[in-house]
């Protein structure tokens, strides 16, 4: 009996004490952890993250998986930049353009997933090749400096004492979980990843929204490029090289199935704050990084175990 | 055939969730005999055979084999005991030659390489064995399911197998090819192998087998001497009751004529397909497996393409290009496998119910959620679906509720053609009573309803006419008064005065 109910805790709130153990244990380790300056610089820290995971979060849930974010966050950061400052367009014009780019990246992705039929690991390891290509293309290899004033805001800006990247992530992650929960088109990506071909036999045009998920995580991918080239101030072909790794960790470790259909943003926001707290923590505890990579890789992993064993 | 015991289960128990699938489940098999099991679908059969196979495990019970006593086996321990099965689906690696087949796990091997001259002059041997004229370095997706099945058996050959389960293994074959089985079936009975068989042709059993253990609902009836019993003696244990007390007494008038297909192609698989349906009218589809009923069902459906054709529904000719189409005609399918095809197994009964109806249940694209548990709410009522609430797994439901859900979520949608394929497949007796009740609802309230079903009483009571299915074609037609088992079991095997 005992050890049922700790069973039923364990799989309802694994990831959620997972957060809370390791907060407190840097908490308790450090002095500095704990300021309310430090706690927003995580919050700002994982934004980015956060934004993209939720579009990642989509994506997996209908049994996909995108690699190329990472790259897109270099293409669209590099492309709004070279507009702006090359071209001189209008900073809202080439945001916008920015987000386009990036949702058509998305649908491409979409496109060879579901009319090509490749599979999403390998599409989107051919897209990650190619938009980081074209990010050094479009840049020769160099950064671009040289933003104009202003831009600094969306990525370095405070609305109140709150980092402006963190209102955006707030935002996302509520519309997301509203796109999940309240609209048939969450259903739908819970279906999708449960079993395509019931989905299909139930009349749901399984193209169709498989074409959507992707290009969601393209245009999250976008918005993530732009707090990011502000955030730097630079247009860098390099940026996010690795990211997409980072998401998929933050989704995974947040209870998302592989297969799909399974798991809860909830969860996803536990696992990106879960991805933060440990490099944050790691940092002001004057670790290493290369022993910090090697200790988020064993927290991946226990986390994950604890749950395969749980759900036994 | 010896009286001596080569294997016994007692007192076998196994759950399922929802169902009890094996219940107190105790016999014995003799060395050197041919044991035929018999039951319908959810009888039990394939479950013991899983147990016996080591792949599943048994909540209680034990299992003799030879001198020994387990209470469990792993896939491993029972080839290594002697057990060897033939499923359905073959194990076999199409890529790789018939001798690799052969001894794929256990290889020659001289140090790290495989020794693949002397695996060849054994696998030669194995065939030569069993009287085969094979070419073993042929690769296996060149061969054809015959010789497949006479792979998969030198395999377990090769394995010195003692006890051979073999699952329906006359299911793909043709009549020559089911002849030459049984010579080989009988060959290895001659060298003392035990061969439990599986089958629901009862005809075939009276050919091949030595006696028959018959189950019903998980439930072990008895085993009697086949060349003593009589064939309605072994319907009879089979069913457990008269079949008439089976099925609602219903009555169906004038034709009017809801569905009409005329000259449906689609590549060799469906061939020059003609038939009507009627208002209210239940449809019976008899055939073999791979006669073409389901993938006539998947194209009237729009789950597949039809080359060719023209299909009239309410006197209006429509196209019907994918599954959405044909919902908004009012078309929908119970498909064959509830589990792969049907349903959302991780989600909730209502989200089920639902899923073909969400866009009609939203504003814009937000769903109307007191909607939505308003109409899973009258549905499990309606439909008496047993479930604790309406968000529970439908994973977690017994076989007959779940077919209840997939029924439920095609009444939500307003369908006026509703095709059940193999609409009893694997749900219980009580609960099978249920969807024959529903069906004839259903008709009555003036829907169109074609039944596919491999299961004859079920057919020969259920449907108001029966088309018999072979090789793609319509090749017969039967009233429900001129039906018998007989005349359609011609029929569907190319036999008879056509």
């Amino acid at each position: 009996m005992n050890s049922v109910s700790i069973k039923n805790i364990l799989k309802t709130f694994g990831i959620v004490i997972v957060l809370v153990v390791l907060v407190i244990f840097f908490g308790l380790s450090t002095d500095t952890f704990f300021k309310v300056g430090n706690l927003f610089n995580v919050a700002r820290q994982v934004s980015l993250l956060g934004i993209v995971a939720v579009g990642m979060t989509f994506v997996m849930l209908t049994g996909g998986i995108d690699l190329s974010v990472g790259s897109i966050l270099a293409v669209v950061g590099v492309s709004v930049a070279k507009m702006m400052v090359v071209y001189g367009v209008h900073p809202v014009a080439a945001v916008t353009a920015g987000m386009l780019i990036g949702t058509a990246l998305g649908f491409l992705n979409g496109y060879l997933v579901v009319k090509i039929d490749i599979p999403p690991l390998i599409a989107t390891l051919g897209m990650m090749t190619i938009a980081r290509g074209m990010s050094f293309i479009i840049t020769s290899g160099l950064p671009i400096y040289n933003l104009p004033d202003g831009f600094q805001f969306l990525g370095q800006g405070y609305i109140g004492v709150i980092p402006f990247p963190v209102i955006v992530m707030a935002l996302v992650f509520f519309l997301g979980s509203v796109l999940l929960n309240q609209t048939f088109l969450g259903r739908y990506f819970y279906a999708l990843g449960g079993n395509e071909e019931a989905a299909r036999l139930s009349g749901i045009d399984t193209k169709k929204y498989k074409l959507l998920v992707y290009s969601l995580v393209g245009f999250m991918g976008s918005i993530a490029a732009i707090l990011l080239l502000s955030r730097i101030n630079s247009g860098q072909p390099t940026a996010g090289s690795g990211f997409e790794l980072d998401v998929v960790t933050a989704v995974v470790l947040g209870g998302v199935s592989i297969s799909g259909g399974e798991g809860k943003l909830s969860g996803v926001l536990c696992g990106v704050l879960i991805m933060g707290v440990l490099s944050n923590g790691l940092l002001i505890m004057n670790i290493g990084e290369y022993y910090q990579a090697v200790i988020k890789g064993i927290v991946l992993l226990t986390a994950v175990g604890f749950d395969r064993i749980s759900k036994k | 055939m010896s009286n001596k015991e080569i294997l016994k289960v007692e007192n076998i128990v196994k759950h399922y969730p929802g169902v009890l699938a094996l219940n107190n489940v105790s016999c014995s098999f003799y060395e050197g005999e041919i044991h035929a099991l018999l039951g319908e679908n959810g009888a039990g059969k394939s479950t013991l055979i899983k147990i016996l196979s080591g792949a599943i495990q048994a909540d209680s019970g034990s299992i003799s084999i030879g001198d020994e006593v387990f209470h469990s086996l792993s896939p491993d321990r029972a080839q290594g005991l002697g057990v060897g099965v033939i499923y359905q689906e073959f194990n076999l690696v199409p890529q790789l030659t018939v001798y690799e087949n052969i001894f794929l796990g256990h290889e020659y091997k001289n140090g790290l390489f495989v020794n693949k001259k002397k695996m060849k002059e054994a696998a030669d041997k194995i065939l030569k064995s069993l009287r085969m004229d094979l070419d073993s370095s042929i690769l296996v997706k060149d061969l054809s399911i015959a010789y497949q099945q006479i792979v998969e058996i030198a395999k377990a050959v090769s394995r010195d197998v003692r006890v051979l389960i073999m699952d329906e293994p006359t299911a793909p074959l043709t009549q020559n090819e089911v002849d030459a089985l049984f010579d080989l079936v009988k060959h290895l009975r001659s060298k003392g192998v035990t061969i439990i068989y599986i089958s629901h042709r009862i005809e075939e059993l009276f050919e091949i087998s030595d006696r028959v253990s018959v189950f019903r609902d998980g439930t072990y009836i008895d085993t009697v001497i086949t060349k003593d019993s009589q064939r309605s003696q072994l319907i009879d244990m089979m069913v457990g009751r008269k079949l008439i007390e089976e099925f609602p007494e219903k009555k169906y008038a004038i034709c009017d004529e809801i569905l009409e297909v005329h000259n449906l192609n689609q590549g060799s698989r469906l061939k020059d397909i003609n038939f009507s349906l009627c208002r209210g009218e239940i449809l019976g589809f008899a055939g073999l497996v791979g006669a073409g009923r389901t993938e006539l069902a998947r194209v009237i459906f729009g789950a597949d393409q039809y080359d060719n054709g023209e299909l009239i529904i309410d006197n209006k000719s429509v196209e019907i290009k994918k599954t959405s189409d044909a919902i908004a005609k009012g078309v929908v399918l119970i498909p064959e496998d509830r589990k792969l095809q049907g349903l959302l197994l991780e989600l909730s009964v209502k989200h089920n119910i639902s899923i073909p109806n969400l866009k009609n249940i939203s504003k814009t694209i937000f769903i109307d959620k007191k909607r939505d548990s308003q109409i899973a709410d009258e549905y499990i009522s309606a439909l008496r679906i047993k479930t604790p609430n309406k968000d529970q797994i439908v994973k977690n439901l017994s076989g007959g509720n779940q077919q209840k859900v997939v029924i439920a979520k095609w009444m939500a949608t307003n369908s006026k053609i509703m095709i059940f394929d193999e609409p009893t497949r694997g749900i219980d007796v009580g609960a099978k009573q249920e969807i024959y009740m529903l069906m004839h609802k259903l008709a009555e309230e003036g829907m169109g309803i074609i039944m596919i079903s491999s299961e004859m009483p079920e057919l020969l009571g259920m449907s108001d006419r029966i088309l018999v299915m072979r090789e793609g074609r319509i090749v017969k037609e039967f009233t429900k008064e001129e039906a018998t088992q007989n005349k359609i079991l011609e029929a569907a095997a190319g036999g008879g005065d056509e």
